[in-house]
């Protein structure tokens, strides 16, 4: 299990690194951050590129800020960083309650955010929250910089909307201005620290009254990629604690499950239904404290 | 056999709190595994695996793979099947053919079809994807339930069928017996495709030299006969073979027998001249490694009275060990030592059946079979209880032997040495608060979630001996199963042992050093353990079968007697008294009734070395004993009912877990484990412990998580860890053990096997428990791994 | 082969080495630096039995290209020890609970449980539990690892409380 080989680069800018990636010819060039995704496709030769452009050292592709309105991550940030920052457990706690999910002490150290999602593993936990939050994904080439929303990005299992030329370097989550809002995140895994076999994320908004004013809700493990649940979302709507059971059949008309080695398909159909439910008592509770 | 003592004496550093010898130089870093050695000038080897479960062969082109830079060699299986005889079958099996590279046939994904020789195993993986293989695919035989009458694709054609081994054997009055019962009950049980996985693969270094004529070998090996194996398959003489002994083995628990692995690495530096070096990487593991364990699939019935007596049982045992057998198909064998479990069965019938597969092979797994056998019998107990209506652990109290009934013997001849099972049960009862559990079991399932409380019994079987095998094989007429040490004080006095095989985590120095330290009343931190290699070697059967504490223990115990009485005799000779008249105590010779007659350790050792004058006459020089220890009460071939007394000492364990599910998932938490055991005298306590609940660690694997799952065309879909699920310190929970000594007769210090039990327990308390989970909504479900998905299934069927 | 230049920062002692980029950091300390202390296991990020100390935080070793190491602080089992060569407090603990058996996962053990004492002086077992969850031990059922982990911890408070 050793990668095939590759040239190395370590690059100090954003500047550089779209420099690079736009010069590849026709040689494979990929970004290397965490490696917790990139690294076992190589040693597992599932991915030999010709070169690997480590952005460890560029400052600027991490760190997370508030700017009011949302919070932004840079794609280099690390899942442990994310999982210590007061900012996301304060501004994005649906965003706090997924990385508590996402593997161990030792991949969080190294994994990024940028990575998770690029990679685009139909079950990771930080794409499916950020994909809730509607989050706005900036991507650099040496062409400029598109802003491109996270829904719609991802394509298939391991695969997303990335061109080859593109770096993503920064993610921005939306921050709810509502007065009450709440989050839940529920997943099951065969281990806890394994990738979900099915994982559910929510957030909403109540108004006074304890109606749903807004929500936003995902899934991931259902779909090969994960999934935000528009109908679902719609339908939650006026709706409160006691009063979403009739609607979350919807659930089934926007996943596309499939059978694997760790779940089969009417599994994860049937469980997503349960968890998107917990997730949203969840949500519903914790707003309504 | 070496007299026990009629009660436990005070023991100066037996079953006292220790720390081990071992353990130092793993916290340390100093460990010395096989991926540790350095031999100047040792080449790579990588793998090229077949992607086909069956396919022939057509052609291999090397050309391309040879002509990269670093790359030394390329060996197919043409050039190593010609070289090489085929490795060695438990089964009399002339037919089935196995050698470490495939010869014109792949028989499962994975099958190692080339190896590639290099500078380093970068650039041997490079090289091996340049071979080009042509193969002609062809359907696969996956599914064993089919081998035996229907027309599937023949994995060894010239073998003529894919049923390698069926045979009944019946022991006792089985008809007479059912027909004496009111009552039956039938099912199946199933033990799904797993194993023990140690977290080091296996790896060989081989150095073959050629003007000294001898192939040295570090390996991270754990297995029988393994230079009589490398002799043969490379037809050269054993005492050309030394097997490097000091090698820390990274985990084992039965499956490190890479003996296909070590005759590709041996042709390999004898043919090119310099050494060579093969690490299994983690997919050369999981899929090629041959090192898969029991598939097996059980149907049972028991008859029993209206108390739940059970009094006779049939059972069927169908296995599937893959493509190559090995030893494998004799895992159905050594179950026969205690066949009927812990419970007083007067009768019988026993079929098994093994077959062959398009899968990677079994090995032996540790228990050797026993943990599928006694999540079936376990499985029958359950239901005989749910049949009558009975209180589950009350229809295994009037089932077990009991106390006053040692020595007890079972039909298939096994002579349970001793035990006080009534006893171990009633402890774990107490110690676990049954009655809290069973009543926080009912608290979580009146807030909605499932809860279940599990029991299981288990004998553990310890010591070795295979005769078993004459019963599959009379070609294996092979009635020994011993140990050996040899023991030497220097002139100084200090202490030296040697026994001559690996350790893979059982902690033998410090068995070793213990029971001669208490033995001679010596520090067992100033006694050196040392593992000779195989051309030093004393007879050794290898670390399996939970035999090294009742074996090596004993033999030990023999040798230290043995030094212990010459130094009496060179003492009784220079003092001028009789033998008899002299004590020893602390180190001191001391003449009966007269303390200022005495000679001290050092004097002795002094006088034995270098004061010939000072020896008694005709008596050794040097102070040394070697001591080779024969199985206790082995040794006999089968009689005409095919009874044998197989292993010796038996040890005993109850477990109780409480587990909880979560209804929408399925899925399984274990909150609470408890076990009783008692497996003799504890030589180390913390060594016993950790081992038990090791065991039950693996067991709540094999229960809940493993299995090397196959797609219908013979594809492997868990040859990572992705998707082989070892169980993390999340999923094991903290685990109570409870302990009960019954010292067995049958060794030096009343020591049993501790290795096995905490595994051949674990798997039938788990199942247990979440059946009693899931009795609400009568669901039963006996496949393991019983997963979430499986448990959600069915509660979907039940409620929808 | 395509080789590069580095230096490496590991127990303190830099080293400079000429490696092809692709050479694991696993593979560079064990064959190169001859530290066989750190062990491997998976190969693909799963075990646990390479985790080392990049900088202060535990890292798995076979994830991580040696090249992308240079400039950091590379801490493995041989790091641990104290400065005379003694066992540690952990180590010693490791022992004399009896930790492990095998002792192949014990360096990747050590290193996660020292990281969670370094962040956590009074861990519950949940919280070792936690920490010890990406390494992964087939002999021990976890146990005894944990007692080592509290009996460390426990220690370690009783002797900054002693002063």
């Amino acid at each position: 299990m050793k990668a095939a080989a590759f040239d190395y680069v370590r690059a100090s800018s954003v500047d550089e690194i779209c420099r690079l990636l736009a010069d590849a010819g026709d040689e494979e060039r990929k970004i290397i951050a965490g490696g917790q995704t990139l690294v076992p496709l190589m040693a597992m030769r599932m991915a030999r590129p010709d070169m690997l452009i480590d952005i460890n050292d560029v400052a600027e592709l991490a760190g997370i800020n508030d700017h009011g309105d949302h919070v932004s991550f840079g794609a280099g940030t690390r899942q442990r960083a994310i999982e210590r920052s007061d900012i996301v457990s304060d501004r994005l706690p649906l965003v706090a309650k997924a990385v508590r999910n996402v593997g161990h002490q030792q991949t969080r150290n190294r994994g990024t955010i940028g990575g998770s999602i690029v990679h685009g593993d139909p079950s990771a936990e930080l794409p499916m929250a950020a994909l809730a939050l509607e989050a706005t994904m900036i991507l650099r080439a040496v062409s400029g910089e598109t802003e491109m929303p996270i829904d719609g990005f991802f394509e298939a299992a391991m695969v997303t909307n990335i061109e080859p030329e593109q770096l993503l370097t920064e993610i921005r989550i939306p921050v709810w201005q509502d007065a009450r809002i709440g989050t839940g995140f529920h997943e099951t895994s065969s281990r806890q620290g394994d990738f979900a076999i099915v994982a559910a994320a929510a957030q909403v908004a109540l108004a006074e009254d304890g109606k749903v004013t807004r929500a936003a809700i995902s899934v991931g493990g259902a779909a090969p990629s994960p999934v935000k649940l528009h109908g679902l979302e719609a339908a939650l709507i006026g709706k409160s604690a006691d009063g979403f059971q009739d609607i979350i059949a919807l659930v089934d008309e926007e996943i596309d499950a499939e059978t694997d080695v760790h779940a089969t398909a009417e599994y994860r159909r049937r469980v997503t239904r349960k968890l998107v439910s917990r997730a949203i008592d969840d949500a519903i509770a914790e707003a309504g404290k | 056999m070496v007299d026990a003592p009629a009660n436990l004496p005070n023991y100066r550093y037996v079953s006292r709190k220790r720390r081990t010898k071992e353990d130092r130089r793993f916290v340390s870093g100093r460990g010395k595994f096989v991926a540790d050695v350095e031999v100047p000038g040792m080449k790579h080897v990588a793998i090229l695996p077949s992607p086909h479960a069956r396919a022939n062969i057509i052609s291999i082109d090397t050309s391309a793979a040879l002509a990269l830079p670093g790359v030394h060699y390329v060996l197919t299986g043409d050039e190593l099947g010609e070289a090489t005889s085929s490795l060695f079958h438990g089964l009399d099996l002339p037919n089935v053919i196995w050698h470490p590279l495939a010869v014109g046939m792949t028989r499962y994904a994975g099958e190692w079809v080339a190896a590639v020789v290099a500078d380093s195993r970068y650039i041997a993986e490079d090289a091996a994807e340049l071979i080009e293989v042509e193969y002609e695919s062809l359907p696969a035989a996956v599914d064993s339930e089919k081998m035996i009458d229907e027309d599937q694709p023949l994995v060894h054609p010239a073998h003529g069928t894919n049923v390698l081994f069926r045979k009944t054997w019946e022991w006792g009055p089985v008809a007479d017996d059912f027909a004496s019962m009111p009552n039956t009950v039938s099912y199946r049980a199933r033990w799904g495709r797993s194993s023990t996985v140690p977290i080091e693969t296996f790896g060989v270094v081989a150095k073959w030299d050629d003007v000294n004529e001898i192939m040295d070998v570090w390996a991270s090996i754990q297995m029988p006969q393994y230079q009589d194996q490398i002799a043969a398959a490379l037809r050269i003489p054993m005492n050309q073979v030394r097997v490097h002994n000091d090698v820390d083995v990274g985990g084992s628990y039965g499956v490190k027998r890479g003996i296909k692995h070590t005759v590709l690495v041996t042709y390999l530096t004898k043919k090119l001249g310099f050494p060579v070096r093969f690490i299994e990487d983690r997919l050369d593991n999981m899929s090629g490694g041959d090192a898969h364990g029991p598939d097996r699939i059980f149907d049972i019935t028991m008859a029993f009275d209206d108390e739940g007596v059970i009094k006779s049982m049939k059972i069927r045992a169908l296995d599937d060990v893959g493509a190559y057998p090995g030893r494998a198909p004799l895992q159905l064998g050594k179950p026969m030592t205690a066949l009927c479990g812990p419970y007083r069965i007067n009768s019988i019938e026993y079929e098994a059946i093994s077959v062959t597969s398009n899968k990677t092979g079994q090995v032996p797994v540790r228990g050797f079979g026993q943990s599928p056998t006694n999540f079936a019998i376990e499985t029958g107990l359950e239901r005989v209880a749910k049949h009558l209506g009975l209180d589950r652990i009350e229809v295994r109290a009037r089932n077990l032997v009991r106390k006053d009934e040692f020595p007890w013997k079972i039909p298939p001849g096994s002579i349970y040495d001793s035990g006080d099972f009534h006893a171990v049960l009633d402890g774990i009862i107490k110690t676990s608060n049954w009655d809290d559990l069973v009543a926080r079991r009912d608290a979580l399932r009146a807030k909605g979630r499932l809860a279940g409380v599990g029991i299981a019994t288990c004998l553990e079987p310890g010591g070795g001996n295979n005769i078993f095998e004459f019963l599959f094989n009379p070609k294996l007429e092979i009635t020994t199963f011993v140990e050996s040490v040899l023991m030497k004080v220097e002139p100084t006095g200090a202490i030296t042992a040697v026994m001559c095989t690996t350790t893979s985590g059982q902690g033998h120095e410090t068995l070793v050093s213990t029971i001669a330290g208490e033995e001679l009343e010596r520090d067992p931190d100033t006694i050196r353990v040392l593992h000779g290699d195989s051309l030093e070697a004393l007879p050794t059967r290898s670390p399996v079968a939970s035999r090294m504490a009742i074996v090596l223990g004993t033999a030990t115990s023999k040798a230290a007697r043995d030094i212990k009485s010459k130094m009496i005799t060179i003492a009784a000779h220079d003092l001028g008294v009789e033998k008899d008249q002299i004590e020893y105590a602390d180190g001191e010779f001391t003449v009966r009734g007269n303390p200022a007659s005495k000679l001290t350790w050092a004097e002795i050792c002094h006088i034995a070395h270098k004061q010939f004058h000072r020896m008694p006459p005709g008596h050794e020089l040097g102070l040394q004993a070697y001591a080779v220890q024969q199985v206790p009460g082995a040794g006999g071939l089968p009689d005409e009912n095919n009874e044998v007394p197989l292993y010796p000492c038996f040890s005993f364990q109850a477990h109780v877990p409480l587990v909880e599910i979560d209804p929408d998932t399925g899925k399984v938490k274990v909150h609470d484990y408890f076990i009783g055991h008692d497996c003799g005298t504890a030589i180390n306590p913390d060594i016993v412990r950790g081992m038990i609940i090791g065991g039950v660690a693996h067991g709540i694997g094999a229960a809940l998580y493993e299995k090397f799952e196959y797609d219908a065309d013979g594809q492997l879909l868990a040859g990572t860890f992705v998707d082989y699920l070892l169980p993390s310190a999340h999923e094991i929970p903290p685990v109570v053990d409870s302990e009960h000594c019954t010292p067995s007769p049958l060794t030096s210090l009343g020591q049993k096997g501790s290795g096995e039990g905490g595994y051949l327990g674990a798997p039938a308390a788990i199942a247990s428990a979440v059946n009693d989970a899931l009795a609400p909504f009568d669901i039963e479900i006996n496949e393991l791994p019983i997963r979430a998905r499986d448990i959600e299934a069915a509660l979907y069927e039940k409620t929808r | 082969m395509k080789q590069v230049e580095v230096t490496l920062n590991v127990n303190g002692k830099d080293t400079t080495l000429t490696i092809p980029p692709r050479m694991t950091l696993v593979d560079c300390l064990r064959d190169e630096l001859r530290l066989t202390g750190t062990h491997v296991g998976c190969e693909h990020g799963i075990c646990g039995a390479c985790s080392v100390f990049l900088d202060d935080e535990p890292i798995r070793s076979c994830l991580m290209f040696a090249v992308q190491a240079a400039g950091h602080r590379i801490t493995t089992v041989e790091g641990l020890l104290n400065e005379d060569g003694s066992l540690s407090d952990l180590q010693d603990s490791f022992w004399e609970c009896h930790a492990m058996q095998c002792g192949y996962c014990t360096p990747g053990m050590l290193v996660a449980s020292e990281s969670l004492l370094a962040e956590n002086p009074d861990p519950s077992e949940d919280d070792i539990r936690e920490a010890i969850s990406g390494n992964l031990c087939r002999c021990t059922g976890y146990q005894q690892i944990v007692e080592a982990v509290q009996m460390t911890a426990k220690r370690r408070r009783e002797g900054a409380a002693n002063g």
